[in-house]
Formats: C-alpha cells, structure tokens, sequence
C-alpha cells in the first residue's frame, strides 16, 4: 500500500495539498458566517454543470496552462521565471495591435499572425530576463518582477496614449476586427484546444529532443553542461525566451479568445497563478493541464460565490496560496509517504553572481 | 585586505563629494534641496529595512525572496490592528511581530526542512498576497498620525539635522539599525559567526558554531525589521494600507542590497541613491522641465534596478553559502 502511494506521490501529494487547503479554506470561509458546503457546491456547481460555466473555464484555463507551462519549461534549466505576467501582457498587447491594424485580411492570415506576433511580443521579453541572467549573473526572480512591472506601465502608457481606442476614457485598444477572433467550438474554445497541444508538445520537447536534454543538464548541474560544450548563456536565453514565448501566446489567444480587444488588468494574476500551476503540477507539462483546469474553475467559479454568498472573490487567492503553501512544504511529502521515501520537490536556489 | 580599505576609501570619498555637493545646492535653493533630500529619504526608509533584512540573511547563508510578502503581511497587521485597537503603539508591535513571524515561518521550511530558499520566499510573497486580498477592508483609519520625533543636538545640523534626525520613530529606528547591523556584523563575534556560517558553514561547523541556530535566529529576527518596513508604509508613509502596496519594493530592497555589496552603510548610500533619483525625476515631471507621461516617470526605480544590477551584480561578491542548505557532513 505505501510503496503504491510512493511511487505515485507526484500526483498523491498534490491532491493531499489541494484538499487540505479545501478544509482550511472551509474553515475561512465557516468564519464568515458562510456554510463551506454550500459556497463549495456554488464555486464547482457554477463552473462546471452548466453548458457557458464550463466555457468560462476552459476559457480561463487556457492561459493558465501556458503560464503554467511558462514557468515549467524555466525549472527544467533551473530558473523561476515568475514574469509570466509581464510576457503575458506584450502577447496580449500584440494580438490586440495585430488585430486592429490588419482589419481586412482573412481569418486564416490574421489570426496566425496575431498569435506569432503575440508569443514573439512574450518571447522577447522573457529574453531580456535571459539575457540579464545569461550575461550579467542578474537574478531571473529580480529581473522578471522588475520587468511585470516595467510591462504593465509601459502598456498602460500605450493603450491610455498612442494606441488607445479613439472616443473612449477607458485606457484600452480598439476592438479587434472580428475575422481575428479565436472561435468556440461547443463549450470548447480553441485557444484551449491549441494549449492542450502545446502541452504535450511541450513534454515532448523536454523528454525526447536533444534541446530538453540539453535543458536538463544546465538546470542539474551547471559545471557537467559546461564539461559537456553545451553553451549555457545561448541555454538560459532560449529557455527564456521559450517560457516567454509560451506566456505571450497565453495573452494573445486571451485577447482573441475572450476579451476581443486589450484592456487594463483584464488580465491581472494569471501570470502569477502560473507559478501555482507549475508547482502543482510538480514541473511536469502534462499536470498543468489538470491543474490549470482546477484554478480556471475556482477563478470562474469566484463571481458567482460572491453574488450567491457575499464572499468575496479574493478567496480564490487564498485556497491558490494555502494549495501553493502545502504542494511546495516538504513536510507534506514526507507525512504522506515516509521521511525516506518523499523525493524532493522542485529546486531553482542558483547563486546571485552565477 | 588592500582592496577592503581602498574598497572603503573610496565609498567615504564618494559619500564626502555627496555631502559637498548637497550643502552647495543647499546655499543656492536651501528649500528645494531639502524637500528633494526629505522626499528621497521617505522613500528609501522601507527600502533600507528591506534590504537590512536581506543583508541579515545572506550573510548568514540564506536568500530572502520573500521580504515582499513580509512587508505586505505587516503592514497589513499594523495597520488593521492599530485602527482596531486605536493604539499605535499596538499597531507597530503586531506589524513587527507579523514580520518575526513570517521571517519564522521561512526560517524554518528553509533552514530546518531544507525547502528551496528562491520557492519558500515566493511562496510567502503569494500567501501575503492572497490573505491580505481577502481580508482587506474599506473605511479603516489610523487613531492619529505617528509622534514626530526631533534627536536632540543632531536634529539642528542645517539640512541633515531636520531631514534624517527628525522625524517619525520608524525613518529613526532604520538610521539606527543600519549603523547597529553593520556594527554588529563586522565588530562582534556575533557578526564574525554570522559571516563565517555564511561563507563556510563547513568550516564553522567544525569551529564549534551551531550552524542551524545561528540561520533560524537571524533569518526570525530579520523579519522583525521586514515588520518595521512594512508598519513604516502603512503607518508613517501614509495613513492607509491597499492591496498590493509594497509594489515590488521588497524586490528593489535585494537590488540595494546587492548594489551596497551586502554591507548595511552601503545599502543605506544605495537606497537614498534610489530615492534621489526618484525624487530628481518627480521634480522635474512636476515643475514641467521635461515632458514625460507620469506611467513613465514611475517605471524609473524599476528599470534602475535593473541598470543597478546589470552593472553591479558581476563586479560584487555574494556571501559563498548563500542559497544552499546546510547538512551537517556526519549525518
């Protein structure tokens, strides 16, 4: 029995993680006077059972996979990308500029073009954040937060000055033409099934390609990779600008998908939510579909908890980071299955200067 | 040794031809340079707790990425708690002691259970966010504005006196702790061991120190200070807390922190460098010298950092066990 829960633990101790962090937030929620019982059947009933809640979800998923993915594809070289948010929102911003200046060509030129336009607005800025790494030994977790931020106000900039939409005071683009919209087909976006894709060719690369392997020596051991010739600096500035390119298209099929032109904190968090992703899913490509799926219900899910019980939405971030808090602890690893059994989780700790 | 001195030579050199150059400016327009010097050391206040919190960590052999979400969380406290009890004095200790707390918390994963030192802090950066979220409420105020203090003698130097020496408990207690944490590191045996559980944990192991100890305990009583940043933005910066409202300056602090080589007086010199920069650019945004969007402006300390760093973050040297866990060899 135990060796069974052993050899699974990369799915046991995740699912252990998020019901635990169920019960607490039940109590949380207990201690606003709410029936947990009820406010979960609302958060699961709302996002699921119904024909637009399942849509709403997937569509909220879909980004969160590639974020997810994001911040897998920089733990396999050993770095935290957690600027997801900030490459996010160049792909978003791109997709939208895309599909407004190119109004007039076809669906099947316009919206390629606003996606590749979008994952290289994403790739580029991961690619600072490598390069700031690869030749200046600057941290990726300093750099990429400085670069969310520096994002989201050069964008703000933009779309409340030069591309903002003609006639409005809200700080947003003009409404892409809408031959660039990514359909729906049935409850299932499109964009979710491109993520889905991606997903696994994303673990494809990883495993079976010389590129992944390269990627994992780097992140396993810097000085065997350097023994080995492979080039670490153009490594670190591809991993990047690979994780980059991954956040950008999130934003971009967000745009086309969903929100139909680029507005102002439409997408705030789900960079963020990436990194809860990614862990859970414990750096494996694949997991982050489930577990993108498990917070696109919870955030679509949040709306209609606060209409029917007056909880507000911001519990959603609290379950998301007590889920986090337990995933990442140790100790939950090895209650689960033994001190000696529990492998470790995932490692990123690299020196400043390195 | 050499290079130490010269090293120290030339930060008093640089810190001298500051001074000569703020009393010059002081003579011309003595209202305009001590408004800009008052409006850069507000500014770096947090910052030079923040960055003392991850001096204290480094140089003990561990990285705190979290000093963000620990600023977040106790000014969240301190704030809440002194609103609900009408007294300040409540409200600073408990944002100090949320601080010592979280501190605690990432003492223990990291130091005790071994967690990855980058993904333990990130993770309190993420639960300070989410908990502060949800349970922030509109309509809270501070029973009155924080005591202003004047340090008698100091506070009648001309510009200096009434810029650093006066002002509320907190901007004090960070002069005050950057000089007693640079003291303590590089004049005691505390701060010998503190630096030799840092670089060579091995080699102080076997010297008789408790490493383990050593890390808890100064990672715990760092986040006091990350506590005292944080009661200083909700309390003494302004009167309010709102989601979100350290935007990223537990981020900037490990820039400074890296930019003053992981020496307290230096990191004080690099955040009031930070505020003199920010407060140069609102100045001339406001006064219309140049014509720069506002979004601009205050992107500037952001991009600084990464200037800062870019140039500064390959010529320093880290601590040499910072980021590793330590296992004692006969286990």
């Amino acid at each position: 029995m135990l060796d069974t829960v052993a050899r699974f633990q990369g799915i046991v101790v995740p699912v252990v993680a998020v019901l635990l962090a169920f019960a607490i937030g039940a109590v949380l929620i207990r201690l606003q006077g709410v029936n947990p019982t009820y406010a979960y059947k609302t958060l699961f009933g709302s996002a699921l059972l119904t024909p637009d809640g399942l849509l709403r979800t997937l569509q909220k998923a879909t980004p969160l996979i590639l974020t997810g993915l994001a911040v897998v594809v920089g733990l396999r070289v050993g770095l935290f990308n957690i600027g997801a948010q900030g490459q996010l929102l160049w792909g978003a911003l791109g997709a939208a500029v895309i599909g407004v200046s190119l109004a007039g060509l076809p669906a099947i030129a316009l919206v390629p073009a606003a996606l590749i336009v979008g994952v290289i607005g994403g790739a580029l800025w991961g690619a600072i954040a490598g390069a700031l790494k690869a030749y200046r030994g600057v941290h990726e977790v300093i750099s990429t937060i400085m670069l969310n931020l520096i994002a989201a106000g050069l964008i703000d900039y933009l779309v409340s000055g030069p591309l903002k939409e003609p006639d409005q005071s809200i700080p947003r683009s003009a409404p892409i033409d809408p031959a660039a919209t990514l359909p729906n087909l049935g409850v299932l976006p499109s964009g979710f099934v491109l993520a889905v894709a991606l997903a696994f060719a994303v673990a494809w690369v990883l495993r079976r390609t010389t590129l992944g392997f390269r990627f994992d020596v780097v992140g396993k051991n810097r000085w065997a990779a350097q023994y080995a010739g492979i080039r670490i600096p153009a490594i670190v500035v591809g991993a990047m600008a690979l994780s980059g390119g991954l956040a950008g298209l999130g934003g971009a099929i967000e745009t086309l998908g969903v929100v139909g032109q680029y507005e102002s904190g439409s997408s705030a968090g789900l960079g963020f939510d990436g990194i809860t992703i990614a862990l859970l899913a414990r750096a494996n490509p694949i997991a982050t579909i489930p577990a993108a799926i498990l917070v696109g219900v919870m955030r679509s899910g949040a709306s209609s908890l606060q209409f029917d019980t007056g909880i507000q939405p911001e519990v959603v971030d609290v379950l998301l980071a007590i889920t986090l808090l337990l995933v990442s602890l140790p100790i939950l690893a090895r209650l689960v299955v033994g001190r000696r059994r529990a492998k470790d989780g995932v490692a990123v700790t690299s020196g400043w200067g390195s | 040794m050499a290079d130490w001195s010269a090293g120290r030579r030339r930060w008093l050199l640089t810190a001298g031809l500051v001074l000569v150059v703020a009393y010059v400016a002081f003579a011309i327009n003595p209202r305009m340079t001590q408004s800009l010097l008052g409006f850069s050391w507000s500014y770096a206040v947090p910052l030079v707790l923040a960055a003392l919190v991850g001096i204290l960590g480094e140089r003990s052999g561990v990285v705190n990425i979290g000093i963000e979400g620990q600023m977040l969380g106790s000014a969240f406290v301190a704030f809440f708690a002194a609103a609900a009890s009408g007294s300040l004095l409540v409200g600073a200790l408990a944002g100090m002691g949320t601080g010592l707390l979280m501190g605690a918390f990432l003492a223990w994963t990291t130091v005790k259970w071994q967690m990855d030192q980058i993904i333990a802090g990130v993770v309190l950066n993420i639960v300070a966010t989410g908990l502060t979220s949800f349970y922030y409420r509109q309509g809270a105020t501070l029973p009155r504005v924080m005591p202003h203090i004047e340090v008698p003698l100091l506070s009648k130097i001309p510009l200096i006196g009434p810029v650093f020496f006066s002002g509320g408990p907190f901007a004090l207690f960070a002069i005050g702790a950057a000089v007693l944490l640079h003291y303590l590191l590089f004049f005691t045996r505390w701060g010998l061991r503190t630096r030799a559980v840092g670089e060579h944990p091995h080699a102080a192991d076997t010297a008789g120190i408790d490493v383990i100890r050593m890390r808890l305990l100064n990672v715990t009583i760092a986040g006091a200070l990350a506590g005292a940043a944080g009661a200083y933005l909700s309390m003494e910066a302004s009167s309010t807390f709102e989601r979100g409202f350290t935007a990223g300056r537990g981020f900037l602090a490990l820039a400074i922190m890296i930019f003053g080589a992981w020496y307290p007086l230096r990191a004080l010199a690099a955040a009031l460098f930070f505020g003199l920069m920010s407060g140069i650019a609102s100045q001339l945004q406001a006064s219309n010298v140049v014509q720069i969007p506002e979004q601009i402006v205050n992107l500037l300390p952001y991009v600084l950092t990464l200037v800062v760093l870019a140039v500064a973050a390959g010529k320093v040297r880290p601590p040499g066990a910072v980021g590793q866990p330590f296992v004692k060899a006969d286990e």
